[in-house]
């Protein structure tokens, strides 16, 4: 079997303001399971980065091991890519972006490799607010593996091994409001309404943007009593309200229907409508953090944007690098020449 | 005197790094000159990046993250830092992304002794990782090679497309020491390795393939993430791949791969610095062969050992892989000593595998008990004969005295 995507083109695709078509956001044919979530999840990436023209070639794809990180090879063919080891993707990101913070990098991980292995690089990479999407394709289940429970699935919850998993599960919004990620967002990979603009918000976010997707495995934990299956999961979510992302180069006019209740401005000038039920604002950690512990509580998944802090201060600004990629530099910025050694030399006289 | 902890400041960018003795100041000293010497002078912004990581594995993964994006970096470490790195080291291996680890070596097992000497890590950096592996070494044995050795590493790496590993110690990175003063060449360029730039890639007829060995010498070309709008993207993986980067799990395709890594382990060898020949006085078919910190010690041996008319001819190793002037030099003497401050004599068996060696011509010289090695304890071992065998002093043996 061969998964070399045939070269056909239709005339009239349509292309976006760069002259960019859907295709040219394409990859490899996935080699996943029939019905993954995880090709959804691979799908919405493309049209986000689609809709927003971001030149392919100006992002990094990042993954760890498990068929989530593979899925890098399924979008974006003309960017580079590292499939790197098992739970280890924040670190190799957190180095790529301080070599050059000009890329616009996007983390692709999953349940095992994040919950498990990865936890505390998750944690860490987190904590540093590195200018990043971070993307867990979150099944409840070890699918390269043939379907061990994971770490975030729910007590009770039964894959097609049929033994209700007996252990707390960790759920990786919480963790991720808890540890100070500065854009914290849940959907369903059956959702791409919904996906779509949550992660083209990731995109123009700056800090470390964390969106958990639930996406089913249809090979082992696809059952009914599941509740990371399709069918708990369509019966369980709800929204924190509709959301629409505003690009900067485009004008705000009336094509956005009024009724909105907040607007969230990014940092690059760029806008987030949320048409969204109750006060709570979505600035209010606090608050993002009690809402997705109360409907936990009552059974129900809650999705959408749960909190975003538009005036985040990124791992760069933190630092305080230059602003050009460090990797640019050469022997003129990076050697301090003999003379500097000289002084050197002396002050150990 | 530590003077030597300014090398990284002169080639590298970006550093990961986790606390650890003896390896701490490392990253301390170059945060400490990259304050003075790269900060720009119109903003004060920092032309440097330095991060502390949440443990040995994400030291060197942001190390091998910013490699990959086409800067130089770094990571230090000890003993058990080694040990969690492996699994990092063996993806820089096959994935080929350059990469430089200083190890200050302390006495191990485990924890062992945080704060005393050993040279102790030489396998387990030399086969870090699981598969067929294997890394280049590089052995200092002043703070002035600390320096040399320092600089040179990041050349190596780039141009070899493989992590390099300084083995430094406790001795050499914490305890004070005299130095030569350093010495950096302004005319000196880096070298960044094969790396195709945009024209490059605009100008190349056909596909680009990332792991095709154009040149004959096991090391391929690569670019940069974001290069290149249309041409020269690819897919890095620790999986294995085609010559094109693309996964597969074709059994020739791996084969070629991999004996092509071992191509690039020959270039290699004309790469590193070659070793040190230190004659004795006189003819003799004894010797010893050394490394790193054992230095001073053993030529201060072998000049007491000549005024008691003992000869022996030494061989100061700088590097693994080992070039051919070590086995010419094996191969020229009869009875060899191997001086290391490790039980287990690791440098005499990573000779003995990879030059396939007969091990009863190298004679295990060792002491491990975390306190520099002396000339004194060598000469003392030489003059016993260790393991076996009298070395016969060379004015009896002229005078036909039996030992």
């Amino acid at each position: 079997m061969t998964y070399i995507r045939p070269q056909f083109r239709h005339p009239n695709l349509p292309a976006n303001e760069l002259g960019f078509t859907r295709r040219d956001y394409e990859g490899a044919l996935s080699t996943l399971c029939a019905g993954c979530g995880h090709d959804s999840v691979s799908a919405a990436i493309i049209e986000a980065c689609f809709e927003l023209a971001i030149e392919p070639h100006r992002v990094a794809k990042i993954s760890g091991i498990g068929c989530s990180s593979k899925t890098p090879t399924y979008f974006l063919g003309n960017s580079h890519g590292f499939n790197s080891v098992h739970g280890r993707m924040p670190s190799v990101a957190t180095g790529a972006n301080l070599a050059n913070r000009e890329m616009i990098y996007v983390g692709v991980s999953g349940d095992g490799d994040t919950a498990s292995i990865g936890l505390g690089q998750f944690a860490h990479a987190t904590r540093r607010n590195l200018n990043m999407v971070y993307i867990v394709e979150n099944n409840g289940c070890y699918g390269l593996t043939k379907g061990q429970d994971s770490a975030t699935a729910d007590v009770g919850s039964a894959s097609k091994k049929g033994d209700p998993n007996p252990y707390e599960a960790i759920d990786l919004c919480a963790l991720a409001l808890q540890l100070g990620a500065t854009y914290v967002a849940r959907s369903f990979s059956g959702d791409k309404a919904q996906l779509v603009p949550l992660i083209k918000g990731a995109l123009a976010h700056s800090g470390f943007a964390f969106i958990d997707v639930i996406s089913p495995c249809v090979t082992f934990n696809d059952t009914p009593q599941s509740t990371k299956g399709y069918e708990f999961v369509r019966d369980h979510m709800e929204a924190t309200g509709k959301m629409d992302f505003v690009p900067v180069r485009k004008e705000i006019t009336a094509d956005y229907e009024p009724g909105y209740t907040q607007e969230v401005t990014l940092h690059d000038g760029s806008v987030i409508h949320l048409y969204k039920e109750g006060a709570d604002s979505v600035r209010d950690r606090d608050a993002a953090l009690r809402a997705v512990r109360e409907h936990k509580r009552r059974g129900r998944i809650l999705t959408g944007l749960l909190y975003v802090n538009p005036d985040s201060q990124e791992l760069h600004h933190i630092l305080g690098t230059v602003k050009t990629a460090l990797r640019d530099f050469g022997e003129a910025d990076l050697c301090p020449g003999s003379q500097a050694l000289a002084n050197i030399n002396n002050s150990f006289r | 005197m530590r003077r030597w902890r300014s090398a990284p400041s002169t080639a590298a960018p970006v550093a990961g790094w986790y606390p650890i003795t003896p390896s701490t100041s490392v990253v301390e000293e170059f945060e400490k000159y990259c304050g003075r010497l790269r900060i720009d002078p119109g903003s004060g912004q920092k032309k440097f990046a330095i991060a502390q990581a949440e443990d040995e594995l994400a030291a060197i993964g942001i190390a091998i993250g910013a490699c990959w994006m086409g800067a130089r970096a770094f990571t230090a470490t000890s003993g058990p830092g080694l040990s969690l790195m492996s699994e990092f080291l063996g993806l820089a291996y096959f994935a080929e992304v350059p990469v430089v680890l200083f190890d200050i070596q302390r006495a191990g097992p485990s924890t062992g002794m945080p704060t005393r000497t050993q040279q102790s890590d030489v396998l387990a950096a030399a086969y870090a990782s699981h598969g067929d592996t294997k890394h280049v070494l590089l052995f200092p044995a002043t703070p002035k090679e600390c320096f040399d050795m320092g600089a040179l590493s990041f050349d190596l790496a780039d141009r070899l497309q493989t992590p390099v590993i300084v083995l430094s110690d406790l001795d050499l990175g914490m305890n004070d020491n005299l130095s030569e003063p350093l010495h950096w060449d302004d005319s000196r360029q880096y070298d960044r390795g094969k790396v195709l730039s945009a024209t490059q890639l605009d100008e190349l007829s056909g596909r680009f393939g990332r792991y095709l060995d154009v040149d004959g010498d096991g090391i391929c070309y690569r670019t940069y993430p974001g290069t290149h709008p249309a041409k020269g993207s690819f897919f890095t993986r620790g999986t294995s791949r085609d010559e094109y980067a693309v996964y597969t799990e074709d059994g020739d395709a791996y084969q070629r791969n991999m004996e092509r890594l071992l191509g690039k382990w020959e270039t290699a060898k004309s790469l590193v610095p070659a070793p040190e020949f230190h004659p004795a006085r006189k003819a003799t078919s004894d010797g010893v062969l050394f490394f790193g910190t054992s230095t001073a010690s053993t030529l201060e041996a072998l000049d007491l050992l000549r005024d008691e008319h003992i000869h022996l001819d030494g061989l100061r190793i700088c590097a693994f892989p080992f070039s051919d002037a070590v086995l010419e030099f094996i191969d020229a003497h009869d009875r060899i000593f191997v001086i290391e401050q490790n039980r287990d004599g690791q440098l005499r068996k990573l000779l003995i595998g990879e030059c396939e060696i007969n091990p009863r011509k190298l004679q295990a010289l060792t002491y491990y008990a975390g306190m520099p090695i002396t000339a004194r304890y060598i000469r003392d071992a030489i003059r016993s004969g260790v393991g076996g065998g009298q070395v016969v002093p060379l004015r009896r043996q002229t005078a036909g005295v039996k030992p």
